[in-house]
């Protein structure tokens, strides 16, 4: 008999409850269950990042999460960075400094972002690095991506 | 090849002695889950032998930092993120800082735990040599009673323990350095995020004046277990910092040392290097102002 859980969280904001197995990967609930596919596959193995999400207010990589610890956390993907319709600051940043080119590495990029600039409001270069290092880009050549993300934490770092 | 969902089974206690009783009742069949950051990547692979899980995520007695006098105690799922986070640890402990953030990325330090670094077993793990260079000891618990031993004692071979079936590692403690110290922590890898060490050096030397008092040296990757390096360590107690000979510890850390080819690094790689990071190290107790 498929062992399946009772899958109750809250996701960008919202409570949500499922069925599904618990070592289900958290990244497979929120595509394939929820529908959510902004958050992406590249490895599959904690290596990329492309899976990031924000547990508990923390990036973690959601293909390494199994959905029995996911029980009870609240989830934040991509799709819940642009609230309200309208882009975040860090949204509005990637389009401005063309920090995006394939894209595939996008929403993974912009949930470690916003996990640094929430922990830190004004990085420097390298603490900027150090925030995205899980984060592989095989098109940009990073230095966009790093500018982007200065630019949002001047600004909110502002009076 | 993907693992098959429907063969795999997850139990979630709350308590430890539930925990512990499970695992007693069945002694092998449950293998414990933490962070997930090494299990995960097998089981996503489909190279995962266990079919049933226990989530020790939820014990409570498995978490948190005890502050004491003479020796912090961290409970075996505190996370990568919890030790940088933790000013006693920066005060005390600064290479476990350092091999904390020298592990993965941030989302592996996040959610990757310190007792799943000892367990797992890695002989390039990055906390192990950290921890035999301050003298750490793990606790191991069963439904019998809990029981502490030397970590320099709990690696036995090549992924090996001295962790019974029924056993879990519960805590880790420390002894807090006292007097004047000196610390050093070396990973070298292919970059500095993400990257499994190619050779890693931890040190922990107290001072007595200018004279290296003790001294305990960890090293990762370059022998089947996490290892300490007994036969450079006695060579270098007892000496003078301006005195230091730096090439006499270079060939005895050859003998300390059994490093293997593999696809991150050649043995004869492993050898120079840890001989050069050992010789890094000596150069700079020898500017240590005392
Ligand atoms: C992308 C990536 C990068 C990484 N980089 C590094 C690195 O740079 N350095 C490094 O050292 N490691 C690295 N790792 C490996 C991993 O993150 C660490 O080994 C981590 O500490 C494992 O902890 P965990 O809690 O996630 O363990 P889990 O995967 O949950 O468990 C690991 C093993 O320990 C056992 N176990 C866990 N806790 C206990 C316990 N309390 N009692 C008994 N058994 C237990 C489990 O049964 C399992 O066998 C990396 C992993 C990934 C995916
Ligand atoms: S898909 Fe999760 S880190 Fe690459
Ligand atoms: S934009 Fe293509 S991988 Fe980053």
């Amino acid at each position: 008999m498929p062992e399946t859980f009772r899958l109750d969280f809250t996701v960008n904001g919202q409570a949500r409850s499922l069925d599904t197995h618990p070592m289900a990967r958290l990244l497979d609930v929120l595509r394939e269950g929820l529908g959510l596919t902004g958050t992406k596959e590249g490895c599959g193995e904690g290596e990329c990042g492309a899976c990031s999400v924000l547990l508990d207010g923390r990036v973690v990589n959601s293909c390494l999460i199994p959905a029995v610890q996911a029980q009870g956390a609240e989830v934040v993907t991509v799709e819940g960075l642009a609230a309200g319709g309208g882009l975040s600051p860090m949204q509005d940043a990637f389009l401005a400094h063309n920090a995006a080119q394939c894209g595939f590495c996008t929403p993974g990029m912009l949930i470690a972002a916003e996990d640094l600039v929430r922990r830190c409001p004004a990085p420097d270069k390298e603490q900027v690095r150090e925030g995205l290092a899980g984060n592989l880009c095989r098109c940009t050549g990073y230095s966009k991506i790093v500018d982007a993300v200065q630019a949002v934490a001047r600004k909110e770092g502002q009076p | 090849m993907r693992s098959f969902l429907p063969d795999f089974q997850v139990r979630v206690p709350a308590t430890l002695p539930e925990a512990l009783d499970l695992l007693a009742a069945e002694p092998g069949a449950w293998t414990p889950l933490a962070g997930g950051t090494d299990l995960m990547v097998l089981f996503n692979a489909g190279r995962l032998q266990a079919r049933r899980f226990l989530d020790l995520s939820r014990l409570f007695e498995l978490r948190g930092v005890q502050d004491e006098p003479g020796r912090l105690t961290l409970g075996a799922l505190t996370t990568f993120s919890e030790l940088r986070e933790q000013r006693v640890v920066h005060q005390c402990f600064p290479n476990l800082v350092k091999s904390a953030r020298a592990t993965g990325a941030l989302a592996i330090q996040n959610r990757g735990t310190l007792g799943g670094n000892i367990v797992n077993a890695s002989p390039a793990a990055d906390t192990p040599p950290a921890l035999l260079a301050y003298g750490a000891e793990v606790e191991l618990t069963s439904p019998a009673g809990a029981r502490w031993i030397p970590y320099a004692d709990f690696h036995q071979g090549y992924k090996r323990m001295d962790l019974g079936p029924a056993e879990l590692l519960t805590r880790i403690r420390l002894p807090k350095p006292e007097g004047m110290g000196y610390h050093f922590y070396r990973k070298v890898g292919t970059r500095q995020a993400q990257a499994i060490s190619k050779v890693c050096l931890a040190a922990y030397a107290r001072l007595e004046g200018r004279v290296l008092a003790d001294l305990r040296i960890g090293l990762g990757a370059v022998a089947p277990v996490p290892a300490r390096a007994t036969g450079t360590e006695a060579l270098l107690r007892g000496r003078a910092l301006d005195a230091l000979p730096f090439e006499a510890a270079r060939d005895a850390l050859q003998a300390d040392i059994a490093p293997i080819d593999d696809i991150r690094a050649s043995a004869h790689f492993r050898r120079v290097v840890a001989g050069n990071v050992l010789v890094q190290m000596l150069k700079e107790l020898a500017a240590v102002r005392a």
